[in-house]
């Protein structure tokens, strides 16, 4: 028993709130799918944020943890989306629309975005900073233009995706949740050996780095790939998910917003991403279906507004005092506020009321205070004078 | 050849016309402290910044124990066994201290971990960390940093953040250390404790030092043999004592009488 308890302290359960968060997630679903099915526009919801879990925690490699400006997520993610989802709808004529054919178009597509991720890794090496971002920005916008051009994949209008057999459809959410957990394992496994030092020691100083031998190429190459790779595996996933695919999704505007994910959810700081994009995939999807009609036109400005709330409200020095006192710590010693041990209260902690004195505190409070005022009153008069 | 660890044949480099250093002939012995003196812009740091890769020499050779190294990327020379510390501190600022050294341990042949090893957790990946973990707290311990080991590199004190640089270069299981000014901005005290830590190092270690340096009491009470450049050229080299008696040394350093 003793050494359970051990082992269980040994475990530094930081490392695991993200699986936590996930699986805690993906239980509460399936509660819920066995008690009596989810809503399709659940499902959807959960597919969605799925997809920008992933999205973000691919682009947190680069961004977080590598330091360069990547804004072009969008456009790997539109290489898996388009390559995994013709591949899926050619090889379903012999293998069918199972988790067969998912499986091996998730992997094709994936691999495609890799080889992306590579060839926009070269120029990463001599490039930095601004520039980089220009790279990266072409290079979303020239995939989704040669993807809108080509006839194979059904130029403007894009293509219908893979209908996929009903039962695969229907728990598609549990497919995703636990494609979600890979991409979290890969990247904390990364991030937590050798080679995330490398990769993080590059962020903080690429010259030391290089003067203590880290092989700057490699690792910036390793970063890119990986980060591209699950951007593919996103991409197919939404292929899967969405009944078209069509290139103008692909924009500018998207990969920005999973730079908003990554930003909001801290730098480096896979938990925070995870929230932030399920915070801000929710957002979108709640706007959308509340605001509808003419009001549709305001669902950017509220989206904006509530977006710049949240930064006032975790940066603006007035709120502060407010943030410490409401924080999730805060929160939490609150729950489970640790019992005290009469023996362990230290000097400066103990109660002075509890303190028995000789003093008698009623006594002190009802002094008569007039006598004070006649005191007081001859040299009020004096100074009349 | 290889009597000498570093040894340096007509090494130069220019910047269009400018020529930054040239004919710089060094020979460091093994287990030897070598100054590198001269004025302001005499062109120390650029002699380290070729030694180490990131300026490709225009002319000339240098050789680490026999082996020709000019040509070679900053990786690949900090693999043969060259490392430095910078002038101005480069430290990783948003690691623990720990990890800074851990980074320098990453080439080591004992702790090769592959990269799929790592991402699928193979029992050798954490074998490999552990034994890295250990080492690096092994080096942090000399340096008497191990209590820091947890904070990050940027909250430690100036001195302790220059001792970081140099266990972190250690790390890296270096053949020679090239020093960047180690005592620039140091008080006296200070300074006394580093000229300790590096006579400890090259006898612990079995080191090779090479040392930029101004402190002239540092110099005179540390190095057993200088090179003393000006305007990119080797004004003086030899015994320390001597060459800071050398007229022309002294008059680099305070200028003509005029």
């Amino acid at each position: 028993m003793k050494n359970i308890g051990l082992a269980l302290k040994k475990i530094k359960w930081k490392h695991y709130v993200n699986y936590v968060i996930v699986l805690a997630a993906l239980i509460v679903l399936l509660i819920a799918g066995a008690s009596g099915g989810l809503k399709a526009s659940t499902n959807e919801l959960v597919l969605k944020i799925a997809i920008s879990i992933v999205l973000a925690v691919s682009l947190s490699i680069v961004v977080g943890f590598l330091g360069e400006l990547s804004l072009g997520h969008a456009g790997f993610m539109c290489v898996g989306a388009y390559i995994g989802g013709k591949v899926a709808v050619v090889i379903s004529e012999k293998l069918g629309g199972g988790i067969v054919t998912f499986l091996i178009s998730l992997i094709v597509g994936g691999l495609c975005a890799a080889v992306c991720g590579f060839v926009i890794g070269l120029p990463a090496l001599r490039l930095r900073g601004d520039y980089l971002a220009i790279v990266t920005l072409a290079f979303g916008e020239i995939v989704k233009v040669i993807f809108q051009q080509s006839k194979a994949f059904g130029a403007n209008l894009g293509f219908d995706t893979l209908r996929y057999d009903k039962s695969f459809r229907q728990n598609f959410y549990i497919i995703a949740l636990i494609l979600v957990l890979v991409t979290l394992a890969v990247t904390q496994n990364m991030i937590r050996s050798k080679h995330g030092r490398a990769i993080t020691a590059i962020r903080d100083n690429e010259i030391a780095a290089r003067a203590s031998g880290v092989d700057v190429t490699k690792y910036k190459l390793i970063a890119f790939v990986v980060s591209a790779f699950f951007a593919g595996i996103a991409g197919v996933m939404f292929a899967c998910t969405f009944s078209t695919v069509q290139a103008p999704k692909f924009g500018y505007n998207y990969s920005i917003e999973i730079l908003v994910m990554v930003v909001l959810g801290g730098m480096g700081n896979i938990t925070g991403t995870i929230l932030s994009a399920s915070l801000i995939t929710f957002l979108n999807v709640k706007l959308s279906t509340v605001l509808t009609g003419d009001l549709a036109v305001v669902k950017d400005l509220v989206y904006a507004l509530i977006l710049v709330l949240i930064v006032i409200y975790t940066n603006a020095p007035a709120f502060k005092t407010f943030r410490e006192k409401h924080n999730l710590k805060a929160f939490t010693l609150r729950i489970f506020k640790p019992k005290k041990d009469p023996s362990r209260i230290r000097d400066d902690e103990a109660k002075w009321s509890n303190i028995p004195t000789k003093i008698n505190m009623d006594e002190l409070l009802t002094v008569d205070l007039k006598v004070q005022e006649s005191v007081q009153s001859p040299d009020k008069g004096g100074k009349n004078k | 050849m290889s009597d000498y660890v570093l040894e340096t044949v007509d090494l130069g480099i220019s910047f269009g016309g400018l020529k930054a250093a040239q004919g710089i002939n060094l020979k460091i012995k093994k287990n030897e402290i070598y100054g590198l003196i001269g004025p302001n812009g005499a062109g120390k740091t650029t002699v380290f910044n070729m030694l180490t890769g990131v300026y490709q020499p225009t002319t000339g050779e240098f050789y680490l124990s026999g082996e020709k190294l000019n040509g070679a990327s900053q990786e690949s020379i900090n693999k043969k066994g060259i490392a430095r510390t910078f002038q101005n501190i480069r430290l990783f600022n948003n690691m623990t201290v720990v990890r800074n050294v851990m980074v320098g341990l990453h080439n080591r042949p004992e702790y090769r971990c592959g990269f799929f090893t790592s991402v699928f957790r193979l029992p050798r990946h954490f074998k490999v960390e552990k034994q890295m973990r250990k080492k690096a707290k092994e080096l942090l311990d000399i340096f008497g940093l191990l209590d820091d080991r947890n904070n990050l590199a940027c909250n430690l004190p100036y001195g302790k953040q220059r001792k970081l640089e140099i266990a972190r270069a250690l790390a890296t299981d270096p053949k020679l250390l090239l020093l960047d000014e180690p005592a620039a901005g140091m008080n006296p005290q200070e300074t006394a404790e580093l000229v300790e830590t590096i006579r400890f190092v090259r006898d612990r270690f079995d080191m090779t030092i090479l040392l930029i340096e101004h402190d002239m009491s540092l110099v005179s009470s540390i190095c057993e043999r200088l090179t003393v450049l000006n305007f990119g050229t080797v004004l003086a080299e030899g015994e320390t004592a001597e060459v800071l008696k050398d007229p022309e040394v002294i008059r680099a350093y305070l200028g003509d009488d005029e």
